[in-house]
């Protein structure tokens, strides 16, 4: 239910700020998805969607801090004798 | 796809599973709060991932398991209405009421409509001004906003024959419901990453600090889980009690306060009935009195009624962290997603569900301590 999925916004097609929308890429896939809650996304950003409409920019500096923090934990573990 | 696939890495994965054997030392039950965790931890068979002493407990958030029996059988009832479109998410059809589901009320004649998005809903609404167009609003603080601006917009462009039968429920009042139960084994949140996207997680502060469990806002791809999983250990280990941020690419501590905005404009909180646990309070939303014509119980007058859930079904101790699916005698027997005794079975988020549908062939081939292979 509370599933959203990331896209990217390849058209803006309305611009009213109470009606915003535009044209979203999920791997190719295209739909039209309400844009109001996202007034500083512009084309080529990612948005997580749901339920037709996006609820957040996404991030794409901290989209890599999981691979950063395996890679911290990574050396640390390196460190560590009793680790496999 | 992006922002993806690059989250399901085996590698990456057992990395994490490593690391998460690396620092503990002792037994610890977490709970993954949110229905889509647990659905992706049973399909990419996570917990298997995980040393015997860790315990992953599934939590209450599923929306539709939440659905109160009474709320299901008013849908029913309005559905059935000449003269009515009753539009829902696929996952509501199948859930069992007291006497029927919306299907069979569907196969019976009614016009009951799946929608992907409540604006789908509206727009049949302008499309059909002869009938009474309603949208079943079921969901969690994610969907919240997206229901709350279809009925802002019905609001401000004057469609009148729209309406919206409200279930709407909060996470942070259950998770405090859990931890203040006797009997609570739960000694660590994954907070639901979607909820938070759009909530931000102020509230869980005061939660952490009261009852002294760590609350790890965690995303829903397997790398996420993981991550979630071990940080929440690390803290245990260390006897921490805080709340972090996994999935920092979607959730900042604000959340998305345009989305707030019109949540609180358009709801207030209300005391709600869960499915299978009971009145939570302060745990739901309803229309403000501005937005009451919008209100599909008020509309067509549907008295409260109360129903007695069906006995033989556990879902109640399964969203409580108490039970497993697989301790309920129902389990695979009478009970399957073909014919759901208990809404945990229909919903592809419903632990019940999620284990039958990826556990039945792995609990009987599992070799222990052997990791599954993570494949989409
Ligand atoms: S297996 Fe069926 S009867 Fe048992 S708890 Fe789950 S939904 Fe209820």
């Amino acid at each position: 239910m509370c599933l959203a999925i990331p896209g990217k916004i390849v058209e803006i097609t309305c611009k009213d700020p109470l009606k915003r929308s535009g044209r979203v890429s999920f791997g190719g896939i295209v739909k039209q998805i309400n844009l109001v809650f996202v007034p500083e996304a512009d084309v080529e950003r990612y948005v997580l969607v749901h339920a037709g409409f996006a609820i957040h920019t996404i991030d794409e500096a901290e989209a890599l801090r999981v691979f950063e923090y395996l890679r911290d934990l990574g050396e640390l573990a390196e460190l560590d004798p009793t680790s496999p | 796809m992006k922002y993806l696939d690059e989250y399901r890495d085996a590698g990456s994965a057992h990395a994490f599973s490593r690391a998460i054997h690396n620092i503990t030392t002792r037994d610890w039950t977490l709970m993954e709060v949110c229905g889509g965790q647990t659905h992706a931890i049973a399909k990419f068979g996570i917990d298997t991932l995980l040393p015997k002493a860790v315990r992953l407990v599934h939590g209450p958030g599923c929306p539709v398991c939440v659905t109160p029996v009474e709320l299901i059988d008013k849908a029913g009832e309005i559905a059935a209405r000449d003269g009515v479109i009753f539009c829902s998410f696929g996952d509501m059809l199948r859930v069992p009421g007291s006497k029927v589901d919306l299907l069979s009320v569907k196969a019976r004649g009614a016009d009951v409509r799946i929608v992907y998005s409540p604006l789908d809903a509206l727009e049949m609404a302008r499309q059909h001004p002869d009938r009474e167009v309603v949208f079943f609003a079921v969901g969690f603080e994610t969907t919240a906003p997206v229901n709350a601006m279809a009925v802002y917009q019905a609001h401000a462009d004057d469609v009148r024959n729209f309406s919206i039968l409200v279930s709407h429920v909060l996470v942070p009042p259950a998770m405090e419901a859990i931890l203040s139960a006797p009997g609570n084994r739960v000694q660590g949140f994954l907070a639901a990453g979607h909820v938070c996207t759009v909530m931000g997680f102020d509230e869980y502060f005061p939660l952490a600090e009261q009852y002294g469990v760590p609350i790890v806002v965690t995303g829903f791809e397997p790398l996420d889980i993981l991550q979630g999983i071990f940080m929440c250990i690390r803290q245990l280990e260390e006897g921490r009690a805080e709340v972090e941020n996994q999935y920092t690419r979607s959730v900042s501590q604000a959340g998305n306060t345009h989305a707030q905005r019109v949540i609180r404009e358009v709801f207030e909180v209300r005391d709600r009935t869960w499915r299978g646990i009971g009145e939570i309070p302060r745990s739901g939303f309803r229309l403000r009195e501005r937005f009451r014509e919008y209100d599909a119980e008020t509309r067509f007058g549907l008295a409260d009624h109360r129903v007695e859930e069906p006995t033989e079904c556990m879902s109640g101790l399964i969203l409580q962290g108490l039970k497993k699916p697989v301790e309920c005698p129902a389990f695979g027997g009478p009970c399957t997603p073909e014919s759901p005794l208990g809404a945990t079975m229909v919903s592809s988020e419903g632990a019940c569900a999620a284990y039958y549908r990826y556990r039945r062939v792995q609990a009987k081939d599992a070799v222990p301590d052997q990791p599954l292979p993570l494949s989409t």
